[in-house]
Order: C-alpha cells, then structure tokens, then sequence
C-alpha cells in the first residue's frame, strides 16, 4: 500500500475525527426536544451521527483522493502492484466496526433501558383497579398475578375499558394472549421513572382520528392535553385498522393496533404545543391524521379538562345511552365530532368513504 | 498448492466439434436435475415452514385454543390416512430397488400401489372435509386447518400426477432402466416430502 | 512436447497471458446479434439475460414515471395533483415495480444469467428451458400489475400490511397479490438454477476459491431466493383467502393477527434488500479490480462475508418492527444483529478502497459509477445503522428518513451499480463499446440528481415528516420542493443513458473480445459470445484477479489440491464438483475423452 507520509496521515486522521465531533454536536438536524426521553435519545443519535460522519468522511475522502492521485497515465497500459491482501489491516477493518457497532448497540440498549423499553416487571397495574381489587381479597393474589402474567393484554383491555367512556369509543376486538415465546402482544416503550403517580390517556385511533379520554372524567377529545414535568402514560389501541402515535418532539412513538393494547409513557418538560402524528399508512387520509398535544401546567390541564367536560357531557349521555352496535360509526361519532375538531360531514364522508369499499 | 500446468496439446485435445456441440446442446445431466428436484424442495419446504409457523404464532397468542366451539376432531379417519401415506413411503422406495435391478414391472407394480395409497389418502381427506362441522370461515383454526390440509392435499394430487406419469412413461419399452430413472427417483423423493410435511401437519393441527 | 513451451512469450500483461491460454476456448467468430431471436421463447442463457436486463429496465422506466408522479404530488404540501387514494396506488406500485420487476430481476436473472455461465467456463445454465421459463413470467406479471390502474390499483404500500389492505379496493389487492406470488414464483426457480450451476457446472481446476466473486455473490443471493421467498409466498396465499373468501387470519374482528402477516412478510423483504444488493456487490468487486489494475484486496474475505451477510440477513427481519408488537428482548435481539451486519459490509468497502488505492484507474462510466455506488451505499448504510438501534428507529420509523435511507442503498446501491454494470459488460453484450463522454454526462447528473433529491429527506424524516401522505405540514414546504427538483434532474439524467445504449448499439465503435483487458472468462471469448460461449473448455492460467502479475509466465495461482482445504479446492476430494468424470479431471493434463457435463 502507497501510504502517503505517515504525518499526513497523522494530520488527516485528526481532522477527521475533529470534524466529525463537532459535527455530531451540531447537525441542527434535530427538532425541539420536548420530553426526558427525547434528550436521551438525542444523545444517541449525536454519537452515531459522529460515527458516520467520520466514516463518511473516510470512504469519501480516500476515493476522492485516489480519482485524482491514482488516475492512469495516458497510454499506460501496464497493471498495478499485485497487492493481494494485507491481514493485519483486514483484521483492523473487521475489528473496528464491529468495536463501534458493539458500542452502538450497548449505548442503544442502554438508552432503550432508561426510556423503560426493557423494563421486566412494569408496574402498569399498578393503577387499575383489577388488579388492587383482585390482591385485596385474601388468597387471590397468587391467582391474580398469575392472570396478570398469562394475559396482560385482556387485563390491560378489562382495566382501560373499565372507564365508561372509553368503552364507549372503542370498538371490542377480540384480544390476543401474551405467548411469552412468541412474544409480547402489549409492547410499551417510554418513561422508566418508577414512584410518581401517573396522568393516564386513554386513545383509540380510527379512520383518520385518535380520540382521546381521561379515565375519571367523561372527556372525549381529538387532541391530547398533559401536564409537564409529570410521567404521562398513555394507553393506545386502534378500532379499524393499524395506526402509530408519534410525537416527533419525544421521539416517541407506537403503533396502535387493533385486538392489542398498547402503550407509551413519555415526561413532557417543556410547554408548547406539538404535532401529534399518525405515522402507520391506514388509508387515503392518513396524512390528515394528524392532531396536537399541549403541553401545558397541571392546573391548565385540569381545567381545560372541566371545560371539555361541560361540552361534552350532553352529547356523551347520548351516545352512551344508546348502543352504540346499532348505530353507524358516524352517527356514533358525530356527538364528538365538535370536540375532535374534524366537522360531521367530514367524518360521514371519510366513514362512508371507507365502508363502501371495504 | 501446486501450479497448474497448461497443456496445449490436451487443451487442443478438448476442442469440441461442431456437430457434438449441436448434439451436446439442451441434454442435461441427469445429476443436475436431482439436485435440481432437491434444491427446489428446500423452497417448498420453507413455504410449509412459513405456514406452519403461523400456525404455531396463532395458537399461542389466541386466548383460547382451538377458538370456543370448535369441535373435536375426530382422530380415527386421520389416523388411518396418515399411516397409509406413511407406509406408502416405503411401498414408493420398493419401486426404486426394483429399477435398480432392471425391474420394470416391479417398477410399475409398486408405484400402482403407491398411487392407490395416495389416492385412498386423498378421498379420505375429502370425506374428512364433508364431514367436520365446520367450514373455511368458522373461525382462525377452522381456516388454517383446511388451508394447511388443502395445500398439502395439492402437493398429494401433484405427487399423484408425478407418479401416474412415470408409469405411462414405464409403458415404453427401456424408458427407465437400472441406469437412467430419473423420473422415478424424483417422484420418490417428491412423494417422502410430502410424506414428512404430512406427519409433522398430523402432530401440529390433531394431536397437539 | 514441453507443455509450458506455448507460454513463455514476452508477456507483460496477465490479462494477454489468460488470453494466450484461452485461445482455443474462444468462440470461433462473434455472434451475429440477431435481433430477433430476443423476441422469442430462447434457451440461451445470453438472450435471456438480455431479455431480463431489456424488460425490467423498461419497468424501471414505469416505476420512475410513477416516482416522478409522487414527487410531483409532493411539490406543494396541499393534496392537489392526484386524489388521495390516487397518491397511495402511485407510491405502492412505484415501489413494487422497482423492487420486484427491476432489481431483483435486473440483478439475479438479467446479469447473473448473462455473466454466471460465462465466468464459469460453462456453456448454460444447468436448466437452460427452466430458466426462459423464470423470464416468461415476469412480463404478463408486470404488465398484470401495470394493469391494475384500470381497475383501482392497490394503494396500502409495498408492505400491503392487513387489515388495511382488505378493505382497500379488492380488486387491485388481487392483483397485487397474484403478481407478487408470480414473480417470488420466477425468483424462486431462477434461484434454484443459479445454486445447480454455480456448483456444478465450473470449468475443472475452478475451485469455489477460484471463482470471481459475482459468482460468490450469485450463490449467496440464490441460497437467500431459495430460503425467504416462499415464505412471502405463504403469506400472499392466506392473504389472498382473507381477501376472496372471507377468513380470518390476518383480520382482528374475526380473531386474527395482523402481526403475524408483518412477520412473514419481513422475513422474506428483508432478505429481499440483500437479493437486490449482493448482486450488485459482486459486479463492484469485478469493475473495481479491473478500472484499477489491481488484485481485488482480500479476495477470501470478500467472497465470505457475502456468505455472512447471507446468514445474518435471514435473522433481522424484525428491525422493521420495532413500534409493532415486538418485545423487548425480541427488539434488543434484532437490533444487534442489524448492526452486525454493518462489518461483513464494511470488510466488502474497505476492501474496494483498498483495492483502488494505488492502482491505475481507468476513470471512465463504469468506474465512476463503481464508486459512485460506494459513496452513495455507506451514506445508506450508516442511516441503515442508525435505524437499527431501537431508540432511534422509534423516532424515526415510518418517515421520510426511512424514505431516504431506502432510496440511498436502492438507488444509489443497487441503481448504481448497475448502471456501473452496464457499462462494463455493454460491449461484450452487443459487441459495441459505449460512448465515454454520454456516459459522464450520465453519471453527473445522476449523482447530483440523487443526492438533492434524497439527501434532504433525512432532515425532513427526523423534523417530524410521516412517509406515505400526500399532504404535508407547510413548514416542510421547501426542502420538498428541492427533492421534487432533484427528482426531475434525475428523470433527466435517465435520458443521455437511454440515447447512448440505443444509439452504440448499433452505430456504436467495435469492441473487442477484451477491451478492458479482463481476466476472468466472459472476456475470453468473443464478443459478443457465439452460442454455447466457448468452443471449448475454457483453462484458469491465472486467478480471476491476478492483475499485475503477468510476467510469472510458468507459475499459477490455481489450487488443485488444497491440503487445508480440500472441499474448496478444485481437487479431486472436493466434494462441491461433479460427479468424477473423466473429462472434468482435477488437472487438465489428467483429462480423458469428451465431457458429458453440460
Ligand atoms: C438494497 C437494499 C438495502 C440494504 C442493503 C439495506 C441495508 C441495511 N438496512 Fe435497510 N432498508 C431497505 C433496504 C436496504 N437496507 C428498505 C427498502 C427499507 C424500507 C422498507 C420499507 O419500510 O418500505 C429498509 C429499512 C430498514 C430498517 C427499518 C426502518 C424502519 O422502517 O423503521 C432498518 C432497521 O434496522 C434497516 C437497517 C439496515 C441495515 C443495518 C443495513 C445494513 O446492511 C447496512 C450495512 C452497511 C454499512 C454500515 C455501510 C458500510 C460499512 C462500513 C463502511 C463499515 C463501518 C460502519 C459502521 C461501523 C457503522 N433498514
Ligand atoms: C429500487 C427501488 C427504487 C428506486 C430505483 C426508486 C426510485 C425513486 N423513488 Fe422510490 N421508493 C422505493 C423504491 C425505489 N424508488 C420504495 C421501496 C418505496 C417505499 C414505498 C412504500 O412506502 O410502500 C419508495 C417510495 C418513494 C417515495 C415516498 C413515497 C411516500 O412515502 O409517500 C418517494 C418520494 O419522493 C420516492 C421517489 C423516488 C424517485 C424520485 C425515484 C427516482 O430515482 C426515479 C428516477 C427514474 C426515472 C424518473 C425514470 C426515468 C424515466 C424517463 C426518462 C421517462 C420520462 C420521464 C418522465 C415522464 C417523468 N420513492
Ligand atoms: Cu392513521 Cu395513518
Ligand atoms: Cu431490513
């Protein structure tokens, strides 16, 4: 090999790796970062962002340099030095990306851990009510945990539904079972922090709208208020086909899929209002299923909710006094049509859009 | 590691006629094609794993296996097909000793016998299918019962079609002999993979 | 007769020295290039390649229209050029059309039927009927999809996940379906004779380390056709029953799982993105030792990390579904070996920058765009790293950053090189060289095309930009219509290659047999090559690669035997060769009679 001076080499090597830093700090690539979880994450990303810059760097820097160093002489007809291979430095390049990968993913796994992605024993029964009411009664807990363990999925379903209104706006899939070979049917990612009490949502996403309730309150909105600086669970499914809630501000996101449960905990800590996407392809309007969270102070999140709740209480009575099983999707839905900020005749259009061509 | 030699008169030696070229072009070894055969059984064999392991990912996270209401099935009927399919395999392997030692009529003896035995297995899996109580759309383990049992129930029909084949072909005199039975050893092999997918179909939907 | 006595000439060059002792081997005369005969059912391996390499270059142009179309819609953020449901049939078709009736067709049947039996010294394939058979279902299954415009094309994406894609239009659906299972079809028996051939059809003294390393490629991709398609078949077939009649495995309401379809399909699409790119390594690693002069560094570690990556490709399907119903473990399981594969990648890279540096390049099209390719697939590569860890791909999966990171290792990947691909061999194909200027033109304005159409959706992906919308926020506004711009410069840049084929083919400056002065077997007859490409057998008087070393007239680098290694070898206890046949014998000075091996 025709290494050029071994101190260019030298020179080239740390400006390489300079640039490189200072390019993994500052891409600007990033939107605003709103949540705990999303520093870490950013954090992640800034370190592979100056792994692949300087290897970009690298690749193109040694193919730029040979397309003007080692260009053919017109009329040289003659073949290069029959370099066949060169062990030590195949094994340098084998060693050295796998060195960095390892790093890559153990960084990864540990950013996932911290985000609660890994989290064994979640303690996400903790706050429904079956399973406080199941370990109450003497003798059952032994049962009850092992219910909780052979099907978090229905329990998860019994505990959200548990809440009237939220029963109310989803539709009843069959659930599946947790098969702990096959895999988790509830897949939650978000929010580690154990202790705090919890400000829990409740969604369902459907053709093109999440509809969000607050178990307690019978509140149905189309967009999410939570409070900052306080762990946010929130409880996902989908009644028609799969959906994914995205938060690009947390860097947060999960499918919402029907006949499972499942969930994402995020901590807000920064006020403002940020887009609130559906990122699954679920039909021609999926790029209009989009709504906002607010992130706003707990005293504002609890009197907005009073608000919603006022507004809402009419139209709700009605809906949930009738079965909704016989009612078409849409007249179900317009009572909420107001609050989920999508106008009647939109949702009749989209709903019958999509049923005559199923 | 030695050099190699170049030998041009032995490479002048290889040159080929013309006319042989003509002649050599399109015949194809009989050895490539039972790789062929072999090597093509890997990919049916990964569609079955593909389904089976559905199969498998339904049962286990369906709360409740088979789904309610579903009936038993009966076990007799199945039970005798699959150890007439399974015996057949044995039958199918008499026919290739048999051609080994120039035996045309064994040949044909024992690939009639086995073609009957598929064909007893096929109309047993057709009065299996008249008689269950439930039809395609019942419910999950209705549907991936008749579409794994119909898939393989192809594969048997092919088999069949293969074997029926091989004895119009036996028909003309030294077709197959000790040396040149391809077509037998395909049909062979073809029919102990379908036998294989068969029994592991058995344990997965009937006794498991 | 002293048998080394024809070699000893005044040989600089060891592309002259392969040439000397392949004399006899060469076609008699060049092939008259009848147009004809590519318009009929032909079992020579050469036309049907052609025939591949013609059909789904003319998909690729429908599939870019259809792109063309998306980045049109995509100029404004408003929904305003196609309807909604328009939009979703263009992208998804788009996306079908170029994975499974350009690249993969492209890579596999069009240049792997063209170059496999010729590197090799063979004369086919091993099923020359089977394989025209493979190429005459590709056309009425794309022009089956084409045609499912007129009906209401199917619109859930090229992952067409359930349940949305049974209540989409049926019938499009259908179609989808059935091309899909027609095309997976002809992969599926390309690739079985792909694995017969390769193993068993190699000229004698040719040892599977003695190979180039398209063929190494071959087999690796073949073995991953073989392994993963039928499992996307499998799903199409339970697909298709919850389509047509009703059942349920895929449809929550009657207790089916969605998810499970998400499995089957990515355990064969995942694989496929190696089925689109291995080949494609393999053209690399012959185009970058030729245009440099040079050994490809590290043959052996080339050669088997295709293998690795073939392995490792069939156990990370689930990084594609991360934000799906995937545990923890399973995710964190997925996650590493992704990564992993970013080192088999690497030996590949840095072994054809090891391989450039210091060498003579010839710095023309094919060349250019050899390393155009290997700057464009590390970009891909590096954001298909970042995808792979978990934490990452939950912010970014299903947004333009998937967009880009798709379209820099599948345009700038695979596009690219085989476009380097056409340039190479173009003149042992048709017997014309192309022309060099037309094809720098090409070249830069495909490069720079590409990167200011896909360079931007990165940043688009991470700001919060969902893939698959035909409406976007307004603050996306700008970076769009530069990737709109960029598309068209791309349609564009389409032009000087399609002028530049058309017009060389026929008016083009002869080639010779050799004009790259090649080592491996394809230039050692002519060109383009007579029917049944040698006269005869073909003889290894160098490696595939042993640029540079022409003047060690009597010593050759061709393991007979291989005491550490005698199944690789060529020798005789290598079990990889066919049956023994006298004459196939190790060494051809051992040789009796005619061979009856082809
Ligand atoms: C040719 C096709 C091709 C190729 C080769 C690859 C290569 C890789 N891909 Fe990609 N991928 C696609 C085509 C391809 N991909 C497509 C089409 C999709 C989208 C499907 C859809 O949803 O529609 C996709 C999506 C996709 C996802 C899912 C994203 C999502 O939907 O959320 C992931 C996640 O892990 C991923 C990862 C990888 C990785 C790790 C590689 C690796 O193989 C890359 C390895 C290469 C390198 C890393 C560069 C060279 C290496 C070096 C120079 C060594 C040093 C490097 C390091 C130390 C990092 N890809
Ligand atoms: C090999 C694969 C391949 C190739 C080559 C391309 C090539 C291109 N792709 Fe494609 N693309 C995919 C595979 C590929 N794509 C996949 C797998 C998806 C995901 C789909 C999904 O989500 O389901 C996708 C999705 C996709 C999207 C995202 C759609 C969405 O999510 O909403 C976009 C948007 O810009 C896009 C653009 C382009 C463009 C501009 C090109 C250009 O490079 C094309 C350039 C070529 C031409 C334009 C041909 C030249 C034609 C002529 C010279 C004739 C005259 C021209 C005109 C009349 C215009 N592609
Ligand atoms: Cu809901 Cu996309
Ligand atoms: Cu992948």
């Amino acid at each position: 090999m025709n290494i050029p001076s071994q101190i260019t080499t030298l020179l080239a090597g740390i400006a390489l790796t300079l640039v490189s830093f200072w390019y993994g700090q500052n891409h600007d690539l990033l939107p605003i970062s709103a949540s705990v979880e999303s520093i870490r994450v950013d954090s992640l990303f800034n370190l592979m962002m100056t792994i692949g810059t300087g290897i970009f760097l690298l690749v193109m820097g040694i193919l730029v340099y040979s397309a003007f160093k080692f260009r053919r002489e017109p009329g040289d007809e003659s073949d290069g030095p029959p370099v066949h291979g060169n062990i030590p430095l195949e094994i340098l390049w084998t060693a050295i990306p796998a060195i960095m990968v390892l790093g890559i993913s153990i960084y990864s796994f540990d950013i996932y851990n911290e985000n609660g992605g890994a989290d064994p024993m979640d303690h996400s029964m903790a706050h429904g009510k079956a399973h406080q009411q199941m370990a109450s009664m003497p003798g059952s807990a032994m049962a009850g945990t092992l219910v909780a363990q052979a099907d978090p999925n229905q329990q998860k379903a019994e505990v959200v539904n548990s809440d009237p209104t939220t029963a109310a706006i989803r539709e009843d899939l069959p659930q599946k079972k947790d098969a702990p070979t096959l895999g988790v049917v509830s897949p939650k990612i978000g929010g580690a922090e154990p202790g705090a009490p919890e400000f829990v949502v409740n969604v369902a996403g459907m053709q093109y709208a999440w509809l969000f309730t607050y178990p307690g309150t019978d509140v149905v909105t189309g967009e999410l208020h939570v409070p900052i600086n306080q762990k946010v669970l929130v409880n996902i499914t989908a009644n028609d086909v799969i959906h994914a809630f995205w938060v690009p501000q947390f860097r947060l996101k999960q499918d919402a899929i029907p006949g499972r449960q499942t969930e994402v905990r995020f901590t807000p800590n920064r006020l403002g209002e940020y887009p609130l996407v559906c990122a699954e392809l679920c039909g021609a309007y999926h790029g209009a299923m989009n709504t906002k969270v607010v992130v706003e102070s707990a005293e504002d999140v609890q009197k907005w909710l009073q608000s919603q709740q006022v507004a809402s209480a009419e139209g709700l009575s009605k809906a949930v006094a009738t079965t909704p099983a016989n009612m078409t999707e849409t007249e179900y839905l317009a009572p909420y049509a107001k609050e989920v900020g999508i106008s009647a005749d939109t949702l009749k259009q989209l709903h019958s859009e999509h049923h005559s061509m199923s | 590691m030695t050099g190699s030699t170049l030998d041009s008169a032995k490479t002048v030696l290889n040159h080929h006629h013309d006319a042989e070229v003509v002649a050599a072009h399109g015949a194809e070894h009989q050895d490539f094609r039972l790789l062929g055969i072999i090597v093509f059984l890997v990919a049916e064999g990964m569609i079955f794993l593909g389904l089976f392991m559905a199969y498998l990912t339904f049962r286990s996270v369906a709360t409740e296996w088979p789904p309610a209401g579903t009936p038993r099935l009966e076990l007799l009927l199945p039970g005798i097909n699959t150890a007439i399919l399974v015996s057949s395999s044995f039958v199918i392997h008499k026919a290739d000793t048999a051609i080994k030692k120039n035996d045309v009529k064994g040949l044909r003896l024992w690939f009639g016998i086995t073609a009957a035995m598929g064909a007893v297995f096929l109309a047993g899996q057709l009065y299996e299918y008249f008689h269950l109580e439930f039809g395609l759309t019942t419910n999950l383990f209705a549907s991936t019962f008749y579409v794994l049992t119909g898939f393989h129930g192809l594969h048997v029909l092919f088999g069949l079609v293969l074997m029926l084949g091989v004895l119009w072909r036996s028909l003309k005199p030294d077709h197959y002999n000790s040396k040149s039975h391809f077509g037998v050893e395909a049909a062979e092999i073809y029919w102990h993979f379908v036998d294989i997918v068969w029994v592991i179909l058995f344990l997965m939907l009937y006794i498991l | 007769m002293n048998d080394r006595e024809p070699l000893t000439f005044l040989m600089t060059q060891a592309a002259e020295y392969q040439e000397q002792a392949n004399l006899v081997a060469r076609g008699s005369e060049p092939d008259k290039n009848d147009w004809r005969k590519y318009f009929g059912f032909s079992t020579d391996h050469k036309v049907i390649g052609i025939q591949y390499l013609v059909t789904t270059f003319i998909f690729y142009l429908m599939g870019g229209v259809l792109a063309t179309l998306v980045r049109t819609e995509l100029a404004t953020p408003a929904s305003d050029f196609v309807s909604r449901e328009v939009y979703n049939s263009l992208f998804t078709v788009h996306a079908t059309v170029m994975i499974f009736l350009w690249i993969v067709p492209a890579g596999t049947g069009g240049f792997g039927n063209y170059l496999i039996p010729l590197m090799i010294g063979a004369r086919d394939m091993a099923f020359p009927r089977l394989n025209a058979i493979a190429f005459w279902i590709i056309p009425p299954a794309g022009i089956l999809l084409m045609s499912s415009f007129f009906v209401g094309a199917p619109g859930s994406g090229w992952t067409s996940y359930p349940p949305l894609s049974l209540m989409n239009g049926k019938a499009g659906e259908l179609i989808w379906i059935l091309s899909v299972l027609l095309l997976g079809t002809s992969s599926i028996l390309a690739a079985v004779n792909f694995i017969v051939t390769i193993f068993k059809m190699r000229i004698p003294g040719m040892g599977l380390n003695q190979m180039p390393l398209f063929c190494w490629a071959m087999l690796a991709t073949s073995f991953l056709a073989l392994v993963a398609t039928p499992v996307l078949a499998g799903a199409m077939i339970l697909l298709s029953f919850d389509l047509i009649v009703g059942t349920n495995f895929f449809n929550p309401t009657g207790g089916g799982d969605p998810i499970v379809y998400q499995h089957m399909f990515w355990f064969y699409s995942h694989p496929a993105v190696y089925i689109m790119i291995l080949p494609v390594f393999g053209m690399i690693s012959e185009i970058v030792s030729v245009h440099s002069r040079k050994p490809i560094f590290g043959y052996k570690a080339i050669a088997y990390s295709s293998v690795a990556i073939c392995g490792l490709g069939l156990i990370v399907w689930a990084h594609h579904m991360f934000t799906s119903g995937t545990p923890p473990w399973l995710r964190m399981f997925f996650m590493i070996t992704s990564m992993i594969i970013a080192v088999p990648t690497g030996i590949k890279v840095f072994s054809w920058l090891a391989t450039i540096w210091g060498g003579k390049l010839r710095l023309e099209s094919p060349l250019l765009f050899a390393m155009g390719f290997i700057s464009l697939f590390v970009i891909g590569g590096i954001s298909g790293v970042m995808v792979a860890s978990v934490p990452w791909d939950i912010h970014v999966h299903d947004t333009y950053f998937i967009v880009a990171h798709l379209h820099y290792v599948l345009f700038g990947g695979s596009v690219f090189g085989l476009y380097a691909a056409f340039y190479h061999w173009f003149p042992k194909m048709t017997g014309r060289m192309l022309n060099e200027t037309w094809g720098k033109i090409h070249f830069a304005l495909s490069y720079v095309g590409f990167n200011l159409a896909f360079m931007p959706m990165h940043k688009l992906g991470i700001e919060g930009m969902n893939r698959r919308i035909a409406e976007y926020d307004p603050k996306f506004a700008a970076l769009n219509l530069l990737c709109t711009i960029g598309a068209y410069l791309l349609a564009v840049s389409t032009l000087p290659f399609l002028v530049n084929v058309c017009w060389s083919w026929v008016y083009g400056e002869k080639a010779s047999d050799n004009p790259w002065r090649g080592l491996t077997l394809e230039w050692m007859t002519t060109s383009p090559p007579p029917v049944e490409n040698f006269d005869a057998d073909p003889v290894l008087a160098t490696g595939p690669y042993d640029y540079g070393m022409g003047s060690r007239a009597t010593e050759v680098n061709v393991a007979f035997s291989d005491a550490s290694d005698p199944v690789l070898s060529a020798g005789p206890s290598s079990t990889l060769r066919a049956k023994p046949d006298p004459a196939v014998a190790a060494s051809p000075s051992d040789r009796v009679g005619e061979s009856h091996n082809r």
